[in-house]
């Protein structure tokens, strides 16, 4: 009896969180140090490193546009694969809705952030 | 056997599918020596206390694959696992995780068996050869390609480690996809685009999360993890690339 | 396969480093919504500014902080698992070389970043 095996579209989310994972894992927790510490207590990094002027022109750059959308998109899509599988580890084998709950909130966020850097112009 | 043997407790998980509603624990106290495994515990415990313990073993050296258990909760080969190494606490020896418990420490493996046959566990030529042409040559290099996969005794330790199939039984799992591995690194097969169909398939290295347990478990050090990762890129390309090979890759 | 993960340090682990994920994106969303301020003005901006001053957000951001370099780590840790062998002069390179040098590069990119930064604020 030959077994009909379907093909999995896990690639698609797989690869964008590989891509995730690795970005964040890469350059996340220097970001958090500047923009969460450095920054705020004022020391290692010069006084207005993150003042609206710079931030802004950072932002309508189109590689530093392209960097933080790529940090804020591909980080979340990183955490939703890993909170869907986390469901079915926990035994919570929720199905399709956790499947379309937790991607969607992915392509929510990466939608939001989209539209926001584009409406900075470049 | 000399009068101050040390006596260990030995714990196992009975089973009688003929007389047990479910499985249950059982202590033997077990006289022991120093160069004594677990499997010549479960041999004591069966010529001296109760003849009925069923459970499988061979070679008594880490090469057959057929005295794997769970000893504390962690899959092992009895055979290579010492009663020394627990003493004095007590030890816990239950049938491999994650299979059907047949009888006391024996489990179903038909399953992981058709999972085997269902990899084409053979070399499929890349194109027809006649003996005239003479025999494979090989290079180190191609031959350290797939050689650490072929070390593979089927022992299905890994898949007693693996949650994934705890989970999902119908997971190909660790132990198919090395030697499935194996074949595909082996430079004599050519067919690579033939067994991609089960590995990109619900069942393939999809369900797998890098736990990475398999490997740490394994004791032939195949490492199974990286054959079933390494297939998730080789996946991942046949997903995205399979419009573009005038074949159209796997379906 | 009730609490499976309980039952084993090693699956205690693998949930840990697992849940990294979710301190990755509690940090990317803070910055969307520093993105979003940007594009509401410098008012907003410099109130979100102010916002990660507070020794509440220090501190939130010292605990993010905590679990992005746990993410990092473990996520090189699996490093000779997910990528195909190394070979470094027809020997496959050790396991604990490959996370090693990693991390290394991780730490490189980190710095990288920080030089970037100071540069911008300048």
């Amino acid at each position: 009896m030959t077994k009909i095996r379907t093909r999995s579209n896990a690639p698609i989310f797989w690869g964008l969180f590989g891509a995730g994972g690795m970005l964040s894992a890469l350059f996340v927790p220097m970001m958090i140090f500047i923009t969460g510490i450095a920054v705020p207590l004022g020391f290692l990094l010069p006084a207005g490193t993150m003042s609206y002027p710079k931030m802004l022109a950072f932002a309508q750059n189109f590689i530093g546009k392209g960097f933080i959308f790529a940090i804020i998109s591909l980080s979340l899509w990183f955490c939703v694969h890993r909170v869907y599988h986390s469901l079915h580890e926990f035994g919570i084998h929720a199905g399709m809705g956790a499947k379309l709950l937790c991607y969607g909130i992915a392509m929510i966020v990466t939608v939001i952030c989209a539209v926001h850097l584009l409406g900075l112009g470049f | 056997m000399s009068e101050n043997h040390k006596i260990i407790e030995i714990e196992v998980l009975r089973y009688n599918p003929e007389s047990d509603e479910e499985p249950h624990l059982e202590v033997y106290k077990v006289p022991f020596s120093d160069d004594m495994s677990v499997l010549q515990g479960a041999q004591y415990i069966k010529d001296n206390f109760d003849g009925s313990l069923t459970f499988r073993w061979s070679c008594r050296m880490a090469i057959c694959g057929s005295c794997g258990m769970m000893i504390n909760g962690i899959p092992k080969l009895s055979c290579e696992t010492f009663l020394r190494d627990y003493y004095p606490n007590r030890i816990r020896v239950e049938a491999l995780a994650h299979f059907p418990i047949e009888k006391d420490l024996v489990v179903d493996l038909s399953g992981f068996i058709e999972k085997l046959e269902s990899i084409q566990p053979y070399i499929i030529p890349k194109e027809p050869r006649t003996l005239a042409e003479g025999e494979y040559l090989q290079t180190p290099k191609q031959f350290n390609d797939y050689i650490q996969f072929t070390s593979c005794i089927n022992c299905t330790l890994c898949y007693a480690a693996c949650p994934q199939f705890g989970l999902n039984p119908d997971f190909i799992g660790p132990g198919a996809m090395a030697l499935l591995h194996r074949y595909n690194m082996d430079s004599r097969d050519g067919a690579s685009a033939s067994r991609m169909e089960l590995v990109a398939s619900e069942e393939g290295v999809y369900n797998c999360s890098a736990v990475g347990y398999c490997s740490e478990v394994c004791p032939k050090h195949v490492d199974p993890a990286s054959a079933v990762n390494i297939n998730k890129a080789n996946a991942a390309k046949d997903y995205f690339l399979r419009f573009l090979s005038p074949k159209g890759g796997s379906k | 396969m009730d609490g499976w993960w309980k039952k084993n340090p090693y699956f205690v682990e693998y949930m840990i480093h697992e849940s990294t994920a979710l301190f990755v994106a509690a940090y990317v969303l803070v910055l969307l919504v520093g993105v979003i301020r940007l594009g509401q003005g410098e008012a907003a901006w410099n109130a979100w500014l102010d916002a990660l001053k507070s020794p509440v957000s220090v501190l939130c951001h010292l605990v993010l902080l905590a679990g992005a370099v746990y993410h990092t780590y473990s996520w090189f840790k699996i490093l000779p698992i997910t990528m195909p062998p190394v070979i470094v002069g027809g020997k496959k390179m050790a396991p604990e070389v490959l996370t090693g040098s990693a991390l290394v590069a991780a730490a490189v990119a980190g710095l990288a970043l920080l030089g970037v930064v100071w540069r911008i604020a300048l």
